[in-house]
């Protein structure tokens, strides 16, 4: 025994040895700063890039690309960078790469969420790390001008705005009954409650039933027998198009004719050929222009660069972005510098004119709600709906 | 509604013919296995052969390494460390750390997960491989213990604005953090309890299948009780954010535990792992311990010694609900803000899958399996996506070769050997005697 | 509430028509158990890959939606032998593969239940990851997206009113369901109770070592039962596609359950069980969507399962695979 003890202590020291040898190597600085201090900064892109319901998203992640593209072009020697988080619309993955971001102070600000689920579970990580938002596409009513936070910001109007022109539609259309149905998430179920409100506290009011599915859900008989003991004129989905290809298929496909309707989460052009003509003739609304209405250049320089018509969004991308790059190219490299600067910005952008207020939102009279119909192969716009 | 002890009839359909399935290679594989059973067993000798202060000092420092591990190697590229503790390069040991490339998860928040699922897996462990009842629906109590922190301690919680408007409080009250700890343990608990209750008397296949069902409830009425299909407890599909940690709400201030250095989160866990391991022995080795024992092996022989079979798994079923709902409470507590999305059905079988493989029956077996299950993934960040798939495979695998487990507990062992031995006579009982000692 | 009274009438035939897939599918689970004992888990799979297999196969023979009469009858026909060669090979497959060294080792419920789920999370992961990534390119309708995209079937026969009483209307799509459903179900009971092989079903369920010592092999029974439990969820997978016109790697999970509830409910081992216990779910699933909201229907699923194992486990019909009447 004791020889085994002396040759285990033996060893045991010869590593320690070994490890104190190899030692404490002083770590020199990777030093590798430039010399302009907002040079090199990153500002970082989060939202869907793949899966069901990218087609919403990658409109506004080209647009922002664009601008950076713009930029660096004009400037070669003190470059910007977007790095783009591919958060699938979870708010759980989302919220990890926000603890990255947070933690690389190398970022400046987050063009994000694109949806009001991820967005709404990033805001605090940010606002602890005093990283400036700017969502393009988030419109759930109660991610701005909430207490205590600073951070986040919106180019886009909120569903309050685009409820009620729904709502507007629907009694200038005359319809006699409508079905609501929400997919629960953070957007869909709060822009569903917003507008079953507005119908009910408009004149006329307008009956409505509701019903409610899951994400991920694709078998819908149950909602669809609801739909046909209702016997609605209007059938209003307020969710994304990973629910609503399959939903309206069986629609459909239970030979149901009510209208369909749909909100900006439902601005899939994918949509008129993956449900087998079921969306045919569905009408989606959104605060979001089409391509003819954006101003300067950005539609025309947006074709060049992509080969494609901006969709959905894709103005809205590119005024984030810009709002980032005007503020931190303006002398600003630290968050709280940008932040600062985004307060105060005051310039005409190609979607809108871009103000915050105290809460982050844009002044509402400068949002248009645009309503687009199914036709073909694709979305085309019908016309901007009022919201009084 | 007696439970069909495990080791009653034997199945229908085993073929007569298996006995003579024992070909040459089993040769060659028994050897092997005998190697190494010998070597096993020299490794187990010397051990005990050891005094009993070198073992306590062999044992020491493998926990002060548990605690280092968050610096271990060092971060090549990075910015020098500030304490000397960090600086200490061992070499190969950098490998094992995810964030080398881009796109790595940090290694101290992957040590974190690591904790939090070895965590689960103990909790796990004292249901199905202490009291041997399957539970696939684990990640309910795992939500309760989130939801209890966030549901009181948070001001974003539905229910702790409703209590500022009842009682006049300030916009920023909530019940602190450490005042949560025991509301956690109460409620886990009584869930515990009620999926316990009516359930328990049911047959072990049964009872797997209503866990799941509750399970799925847990995660369903998180996500309906949004005021709209259900009163608002827990903002739905919304979640709740600004859930606090040790030091409070989060916010910049935050010194120790904050959102962005997982360290001290990571030690935090660790120091919770190691006296919940602690505990659970001492439980093991109690009398509760012991009716486990009697009950998993035959409830009607331990009836008749009057251990009283309900009433012990439903202790069981308790504390590993209180052992989960810390877990979950940590989980809430660090990454502060939680969804029900984040609480479903294939996380519960991952725990299974993990608890299973890693040899359920003992602590050291299913903490392998949980930290292979966290670490693996991150390490090789390709494995992500093909997680389902390779512990499905693992699973079947481990079940048909080697149902103790991977390191198994050499009770379990025995047990499964028995079986065997039932069906296929002398031959098999040579073969797998030798197993017992594995 | 007022919903449902108002129209009680459709919510009903339309869960009798929904009920009718759920029963094929518990035949399924309820022959496996009522002989071995075993909730065979990897069943819902089963059924997935049955909607699969038609999937493809009108995808290859470009099916279009609505064809005429005499294309969508030959092609449901196609269809359902498809999927019940399919659904039936997956189940052999998964019992010879994963079943059988178990059952040699003599291995507790608890391993058998473990390695059933094993098998369902691979056959999960194998048509929604797997295929996607190596065939995709072959055939992009099918394999084109990954996990729980939603994937669409042609719908073979449109939905025309057959019978109109009051306000309720009963289409085409619900006698076809429920025809064939029962048709299938006669079609099985009869073999259980009229064949050789069905009596060794029946014998071996009863009392395995009686039968062996009586000559019936054991070995070739429980291939038969696997077998027969997939064909029935084959057939159970073209009624799906006929009906809901979808399928997804993911669907075997929810279908699976409400189908094990049903067998439960009906009395597991018991075949006409299997029949009721189905119907029965599917309007009381019905009806509690129309009350609350169809998001409460899984959960209403699981409750009754809870309570019918809790008060009454042998379910409505209790357990008789053994004793199935002549």
């Amino acid at each position: 025994m004791r020889r085994i003890n002396l040759r285990a202590v033996g060893l045991a020291a010869a590593a320690l040895g070994l490890v104190v040898a190899a030692g404490c190597q002083a770590n020199t600085n990777d030093g590798g700063n430039q010399a302009a201090d907002y040079c090199g900064k990153k500002v970082g892109f989060f939202g869907a890039l793949t899966g069901e319901n990218a087609a919403i998203v990658i409109p506004s992640r080209d647009g922002a690309k664009l601008a950076f593209k713009q930029y660096n072009e004009a400037n070669p020697d003190c470059q910007l960078q977007m790095v783009e988080f591919d958060s699938q619309g979870d708010p759980d993955k989302a919220a990890g790469f926000a603890q990255q971001v947070v933690a690389d102070q190398d970022f400046l600000g987050v063009i994000g969420g694109a949806f009001s689920g991820e967005t709404n579970g990033t805001m605090p990580v940010f606002q602890g790390g005093g990283v400036p938002m700017i969502s393009p596409s988030a419109t759930r009513v109660d991610l701005s001008g909430r207490p205590g936070i600073t951070v986040f910001h919106r180019v886009v109007g909120h569903d309050g705005t685009q409820s009620a022109a729904i709502a507007k539609f629907l009694r200038d259309e005359g319809a006699t009954k409508v079905f609501l149905i929400d997919d629960g998430s953070a957007y869909g179920a709060g822009l569903t409650a917003e507008l079953a409100k507005r119908l009910d506290e408009g004149t006329p009011k307008i009956p409505y039933a509701t019903d409610k599915v899951q994400e991920q859900q694709t078998i819908f008989d149950a909602t669809v027998a609801k739909i046909q003991a209702e016997q609605p004129d209007y059938i209003f989905y307020g969710g994304y198009p990973r629910e609503a290809a399959p939903l309206f298929r069986q629609i459909r496909g239970a030979n149901i004719t009510a209208q369909l309707l749909g909100a900006d989460g439902l601005y899939d052009p994918a949509l008129a050929t993956n449900t087998e003509g079921a969306a045919e003739g569905a009408i989606i609304t959104c605060p979001c222009l089409p391509a003819s209405e954006a101003g300067g250049t950005f539609t025309a320089d947006f074709k060049a660069e992509y080969g494609t018509e901006p969709g959905s969004y894709g103005a809205e991308g590119y005024d984030a972005a810009k709002v980032f790059i005007d503020v931190i190219s303006g002398g600003a490299s630290t968050r709280a510098d940008v932040l600062t600067g985004i307060k105060a910005y005051d310039k005409e952008g190609a979607s809108k004119h871009i103000k915050f207020d105290a809460g982050g939102d844009v002044d509402p009279s400068v949002v248009v709600v645009w309503a687009y119909k199914v036709e073909g192969d694709g979305l085309t716009p019908l016309r901007a709906l009022g919201v009084q | 509604m007696t439970t069909h002890p495990e080791t009653s009839t034997p199945t229908v359909g085993t073929p007569r013919h298996a006995a003579t399935a024992e070909p040459a290679e089993g040769n060659v594989l028994r050897r092997l296995n005998q190697r190494r059973r010998d070597a096993q067993a020299a490794v187990r000798q010397r051990w005990q052969g050891l005094p009993k202060w070198q073992r306590v000092i062999a044992v020491l420092a493998f926990v002060v390494f548990l605690y280092y591990l968050p610096w271990l190697g060092y971060l090549p590229g990075g910015a020098p460390p500030r304490n000397p503790v960090a600086n200490i390069q061992i070499p190969p040991f950098h490998l094992l750390r995810t964030d080398l490339g881009a796109g790595g998860s940090p290694w101290a928040a992957v040590l974190f997960t690591c904790a939090l699922y070895v965590m689960v897996a103990i909790g796990l462990n004292v249901v199905i491989g202490l009291a041997g009842l399957l539970d696939l629906g684990y990640i309910g109590f795992f939500a309760v213990g989130a939801y209890s922190v966030a549901i009181f301690g948070s001001v974003d919680s539905p229910v702790v604005q409703a209590l500022q408007e009842r009682f006049g409080l300030s916009q920023n009250w909530a019940v602190g953090w450490a005042l949560c700890i025991p509301i956690a343990i109460v409620l886990t608990s009584v869930s515990g309890v009620i999926l316990g209750w009516p359930t328990l008397r049911l047959r072990g296949d049964y009872l797997a299948i209503v866990t799941l069902g509750f399970g799925e409830i847990i995660r369903i009425a998180a996500r309906n009780l949004n005021g709209q299909s259900g009163p608002n407890i827990t903002n739905g599909p919304r979640g709740i954010s600004a859930i606090p940690g040790p030091e409070g709400p989060p916010s910049p201030d935050n010194q120790i535990f904050g959102l962005v250095d997982a360290k001290p989160w990571y030690w935090l866990a660790l120091t919770l792992v190691i006296l919940m391991v602690l505990g659970v022995r001492r439980l093991e080795h109690s009398r509760v311990g012991r009716s486990w024992l009697a009950i998993r092996e035959d409830e009607d022989a331990a009836a008749v010694m009057g251990v009283h079979g309900f009433k012990f798994k439903l202790w069981a079923f308790a504390i590993g609900a209180v052992l989960g709902g810390t877990s979950g409470f940590l989980f809430a507590s660090r990454y502060a803000y939680i969804d029900p999305n984040q609480f479903d059905l294939q996380l519960s079988i991952l725990f299974v899958a993990m608890v299973v493989i890693g040899g359920s029956g003992n602590m050291v077996g299913v903490s392998v399996g949980a930290i292979l299950l966290v670490y693996l993934p991150e390490r090789f960040r390709d494995l992500d996506e093909w997680r389902m798939l390779y512990f499905g495979l693992a699973m079947v695998l481990i079940m048909i070769l080697r149902p103790q487990g991977l390191i198994p507990s050499r009770r379990r062992a025995r047990e499964l050997a028995d079986r065997a031995e039932e069906v296929s006579g002398g031959r098999h009982r040579r073969a797998e005697e030798a197993t017992i000692n594995a | 509430m007022n919903t449902l009274i108002d129209h009680i009438g459709q919510y009903t035939v339309d869960g009798v028509s929904k009920g009718a897939i759920y029963a094929l599918v518990a035949l399924g689970y309820t022959l496996v158990y009522g002989v071995l004992r075993l909730i065979n888990f990897a069943h819902s799979e089963v059924f997935m890959v049955g909607t699969f297999a038609i999937l493809v196969t009108y995808t290859v023979l470009d099916v279009q939606q609505y064809p005429a009469l005499v294309v969508a009858i030959p092609t449901a026909l196609l269809g359902l032998v498809v999927a019940g060669l399919a659904s039936g090979g997956i189940a052999l497959a998964v019992e010879r593969a994963a079943y059988l060294p178990l059952r040699r080792k003599n291995a507790p419920p608890l391993i058998f239940l473990i390695t059933a789920i094993g098998v369902s999370m691979i056959l999960v992961e194998v048509f929604g990851l797997l295929l996607p990534r190596r065939i995709g390119h072959l055939l992009p309708e099918v394999f084109g997206r990954e996990r729980a995209a939603s994937l669409s079937v042609p719908y073979l026969f449109e939905r025309r009113p057959v019978l109109t009483i009051g306000d309720t209307t009963i289409d085409t799509i619900h006698v076809i369901v429920v025809v064939a459903a029962v048709v299938m179900m006669i079609g099985l009971d009869l073999f259980i109770n009229r064949t050789r092989y069905g009596r060794g079903v029946r014998a071996v369920a009863q009392d395995p070592q009686t039968a062996a010592l009586m000559g019936v092999n054991q070995d070739r029974v429980i291939m038969l039962i696997f077998v027969l439990g997939g064909v029935m969820a084959g057939a159970a997978a073209l009624l799906w596609t006929i009906r809901i016109g979808n399928t997804q790697s993911a669907i075997g999970f929810v279908v699976g359950l409400k189908a094990f509830t049903a067998a439960v409910l009906g009395g597991i081992g018991n075949l006409r069980g299997a029949l009721l216990g189905g119907i029965l779910l599917g309007v009381v699933e019905v009806y509690a969507a129309a009350i609350t909201a169809s998001i409460w229907e899984d959960v209403f699923a699981f409750v009754i399962l809870v309570i019918v194992l809790m008060f009454r486990p042998t379910g409505l019909l209790g357990e008789s695979l053994g004793r199935a009447r002549a």
